[in-house]
């Protein structure tokens, strides 16, 4: 059977929305199953679908794909968003572990202990502003053009707008002094897919807030 | 200029080992360029080649690869270790997120402040024992063959190698319940390319001990 692919996941942002994004701007339709509770998750590993007993889990064409890096791969390979050849492809992972490693860096702090939350929060202010938006706006400068590899759409431009906009909600201050990814988030946002993801009443999720996170604790148990 | 990869890290395992095992398999010979001081690393940032101030970084045709992922996508797609197509690419890296998951909980132990040390022992053999271990083991027995996907050596049954060696140093008793792991390991252990790392005097690089913890943590402050 083909048809759409189905997400399995919280309704939340996590390890999912990357994959929802990467979908939504490859113009691909999906369902979604969401966990609402912990028989939900159970029920899950019960039947054998979760390789290693975790989501995100994907079913796309025949398979239970677990593994965010996974899904993403073979999504990004299905719909042509992963460059020409081996070198571009390289660069394309490159990006995107830099750009991963800064989003888990920024989604941990909703989650993390509140006596950690302050130096976490400094930390992950430095990296943003010292490390990983100067690595990506050096890479824009240094070829002059619309996308980050081989001048066309990739999934990297796709992740690294995801990550701009979360940096916009962390502290938009944070962006001031790249003019170049300032262009490339208004450029990459007006792709129609983008745009159309990007409206009101689409399957991207909202940032789930102090009490929504003390909800999901108690029900889930992290 | 082609000519050997050259590999930039500490004398250590680490996030490298992954990467020298995957070139040692291939029969790739590789330089290494070891980090022994503070002010070894602080020149490679300097000159502007490690994208985000970070190793493993491997020269390769003409490339300065930065990321464990990355470096091995590039590896196992130049040197055929990847699956004849995406969705045995796709078993290929679910497979291998599990295997790095598994491998980076047991490498983190060393370095966990004395008193997580005993929560995160028994958690690592649980997950050991009751998640990972099970899920391959299932793996080789739904169908039976000498290697884990596609029926012949990629890069997973190198990972996979590895991390039960790793296991087998971290508590052998781990292994006893899985045959087919155990015939795996001695099977892919007498691969000539792979016989030939594991003999005393290759590049492989031997489990530290606590006082050498204590030096590196000295030294690079970590």
């Amino acid at each position: 059977m083909s048809g759409k692919p189905v997400l399995h996941y919280f309704n939340a942002r996590g390890r999912m929305e990357c994959i929802r994004w990467l979908l939504a701007a490859a113009g691909v339709e999906f369902d979604e199953k969401f966990i609402q509770s912990p028989e939900d998750l159970e029920k899950l590993k019960k039947d054998g679908n979760l390789m290693f007993d975790q989501v995100p889990m994907v079913e796309i064409d025949g398979m239970k794909l677990a593994q965010t890096r996974a899904i993403l791969n073979y999504i990004a390979t299905k719909y042509d968003l992963y460059g020409k050849d081996m070198k571009e492809r390289a660069l394309i992972d490159m990006y995107t572990e830099g750009i991963l490693d800064l989003t888990e860096m920024i989604m941990q702090l909703v989650i993390c202990p509140p006596d950690q939350k302050e130096a976490k929060t400094a930390l992950a202010k430095d990296r943003t502003k010292n490390r990983y938006l100067p690595a990506f706006e050096k890479v824009l400068k240094s070829h002059g053009q619309d996308y980050l590899v081989g001048n066309r759409l990739t999934r990297v431009d796709i992740h690294l707008l995801e990550l701009l906009l979360y940096v916009e909600e962390f502290d938009a201050s944070l962006l001031t002094s790249f003019p170049l990814l300032k262009a490339f988030k208004s450029r990459i946002s007006s792709l129609p897919n983008v745009k159309k993801f990007l409206q009101p009443g689409s399957q991207r999720k909202l940032p789930v807030d102090a009490k929504q996170i003390e909800e999901a604790r108690k029900i889930f148990k992290f």
